[in-house]
């Protein structure tokens, strides 16, 4: 015990001195002004999203039954028998699955290309401001335009056919596309993003191992910004559930999914139908009206997927900056590559 | 100067100057590994390698990026069964000879070049770029392992072949006995074992450079290049890859670059000594360390030497 005590001891109490604590009270006047209208935004905002939460929570938990997640909705004036909301949730999730599966693959190609190739250039840069500009395109633009696309007669498969031939243009296929476009610029920006932060010593020790370029996107970075990928998905998901105007003009805005055809999956993704927006919208005061309490609980289970979502994306960014502490990551970790990995 | 010098001849030399190779720095005196007696041994007690072949050849390149031409007129030949040293300062274009000779200076805009380099007689600019980068594989100063397994780091480099039972393969146990033998040829093995699967990223920076020597290593190689591959490694890491360097000789030719003069020394039997673009000497280690024939060699050496 002796030779601990002789171990120097770190200081205590007035032994101590710290850096008094930076006082605003020494600081201009501008700047304090500034400070404090920093703090008020901060608080005000926090306040907002609080007030959202706790608003939807309040009127969502209060109108919600269990019943209304496996009943379709019905047109009824009642209350207690106009159903639930079965059919705008699935429908919500048809359009997500439809747009992502779109928007995913498609976004990460033309960003592996923007990076890694951007051969020809003027092509590149004609790309990058197409995204750009459809990144700023109101949702409505976007649907009326795809109305008319969709009308032609050579892409009646889509969706419905009237007896007199003329084409509706309206269906899960057709919304499901617009929204790729929506999603599309999200998933391409942190996809390039992520792989102009690989450094180039990756590409380097690849190609001095003689793989090719292609092998090397394949096999060493798009593995390796997995994490960033998923989490633009994600991004891109968000924006496909919350949009309400491309479902209002391209889904066809019916009551249930209606199918069109014999075709079990085919028929549906060819029929129209509403989601989780659209059926917030009709039914609130400003649509139809016809039943608000069933909006407000729609609302509180769009806000709770919404919200989920966002918190996947945290999880997979690692709550932003670490990057070996993403939770995909980590998960990624533990699986052997080799045996996920058996594609060139 | 001549590239047709002949193969070395080691002789054994008992009465260096001992300002020639210094003892290296090594923390304490009570690091494990190689102190100062053995450093001094892995050069003066070694013994030429069993057969020196010539398998690439360096004719009166010039190579340059835009206008500016970093390498001018330099021709050396490399050797399989000695270890090439490239020094000289910054810009001398060692570097830039170094990625030459696998074409890793094509990957940036605007290199030019003129001469020839020849791989066993044949014109590299005349194979496919690939088929030499995997016969010339490359190790870089940062070790730069891909964020994967262990494993996966180094079948990575193996050759695919497409499998002939079925379109997906999965790992054979070819793959997994070359991944163990290149492992083993890195002095890897023990240390990660029992662990194939971990990721590279875990590994520590000594460890990470030789997952590049091994993964460099996979493929087979005829020749390895070495772009101060010790530079951001601690002395007792930098001990065992200079150990490693020296034994690999035995089967594949390596050219090194490096900033520093002792590992030169340590490593290599032939050293060529860079500056400005130029070749200003080469030949054997002893030759250009104890006896310079150029002023600019005499200088740089005692320079750096203090």
């Amino acid at each position: 015990m002796s030779t601990a005590e002789l171990a120097p001891r770190p200081p205590s109490g007035s032994a101590i001195a710290r850096p008094p604590r930076e006082r605003t009270s020494s600081w201009p006047l501008a700047d304090r002004i500034g400070y404090w209208l920093c703090w008020a935004v901060g608080i005000g905002l926090c306040l907002i999203a609080l007030g959202i939460v706790l608003f939807m929570l309040v009127k969502g938990i209060s109108y919600l039954r269990p019943s209304m997640f496996v009943e379709s909705p019905a047109d009824e004036i009642k209350q207690s028998r106009s159903g639930g909301f079965l059919d705008p949730l699935v429908g919500t999730l048809i359009v997500a699955v439809v747009g992502i599966a779109i928007a995913a693959p498609t976004g990460v190609a033309i960003a592996t290309w923007l990076s890694e190739y951007r051969r020809p250039s003027w092509l590149a840069r004609a790309v990058e401001s197409a995204i750009e500009m459809i990144a700023g395109v109101p949702s409505v633009v976007l649907a009326i335009f795809a109305l008319i696309i969709f009308v032609q007669p050579f892409l009646g498969f889509l969706s419905d056919t009237d007896a007199g031939g003329a084409v509706s243009g309206k269906s899960f296929f057709a919304a499901g596309a617009v929204m790729a476009a929506l999603a599309l610029p999200l998933v391409v920006a942190s996809t390039r993003e992520a792989l102009a932060q690989l450094p180039d010593r990756l590409r380097e020790a690849s190609y001095a191992l003689g793989r090719t370029r292609s092998t090397t996107i394949r096999r060493v970075l798009l593995p390796a910004i997995r994490p960033e990928i998923a989490s633009g998905t994600a991004l891109g998901l968000g924006r496909i559930i919350g949009d309400t105007a491309i479902i209002t003009l391209v889904l066809g805005l019916t009551l249930t999914n209606e199918g069109v055809g014999h075709v079990p999956v085919i028929s549906t993704l060819r029929g129209t139908g509403s989601t989780l927006t659209s059926y917030i919208y009709t039914n609130s005061p400003a649509g139809e009206g016809g039943s608000p309490q069933k909006a407000y609980a729609a609302a509180f289970v769009l806000l709770l997927i919404v919200l989920a979502l966002n918190g996947i994306v945290t999880m997979l960014t690692g709550g932003g900056g670490d990057r070996d502490g993403g939770l995909l990551n980590r998960a990624f970790r533990l699986i052997p590559y080799s045996s996920r990995l058996n594609w060139r | 100067m001549d590239p047709m010098m002949p193969p070395p001849v080691r002789r054994i030399a008992v009465d260096r100057d001992p300002y020639v190779a210094p003892p290296r720095p090594i923390a304490n005196g009570s690091a494990p590994a190689a102190p100062a007696a053995a450093v001094t041994r892995l050069r003066t007690a070694r013994t030429p390698a069993a057969h020196v072949r010539q398998r690439m050849s360096i004719e009166s390149v010039w190579l340059a990026y835009g206008e500016n031409w970093v390498v001018r007129d330099v021709s050396l030949p490399v050797r399989e069964g000695e270890v090439l040293a490239m020094i000289g300062a910054s810009g001398s274009g060692k570097t830039t000879l170094l990625r030459s000779l696998n074409r890793l200076t094509e990957i940036t805009a605007g290199a030019a070049r003129s001469g020839q380099i020849t791989l066993d007689g044949q014109d590299i600019h005349e194979l496919e770029v690939n088929d030499l980068r995997r016969r010339v594989t490359m190790v870089f100063q940062q070790p730069n392992p891909f964020p994967m397994s262990i494993f996966d780091n180094v079948a990575y480099a193996l050759a695919e072949r497409p499998a002939r039972g079925g379109r997906r393969r999965r790992r054979s146990p070819e793959i997994e006995h070359a991944v163990a033998e290149a492992l083993h040829r890195a002095g890897l093995y023990d240390e990660v074992a029992g662990d194939l699967e971990r990721s590279a990223l875990r590994l520590s920076g000594g460890q990470q450079q030789r997952l590049c020597i091994a993964r460099a290593l996979a493929a087979n190689p005829e020749v390895l290049l070495l772009d101060e591959p010790c530079s951001a490694l601690d002395p007792i890491s930098t001990a065992t890859i200079e150990e490693l360097i020296v034994e690999l000789r035995e089967s594949v030719a390596i050219v090194i670059v490096t900033h520093n003069l002792q590992q030169a020394f340590r490593v290599a039997d032939h050293v060529a000594f860079m500056h400005l673009g130029e070749l200003v000497e080469y030949g054997t280690s002893e030759q250009v360390f104890d006896r310079p024939s150029e002023q600019r060699t005499r200088d740089y050496i005692s320079g750096a030497f203090g």
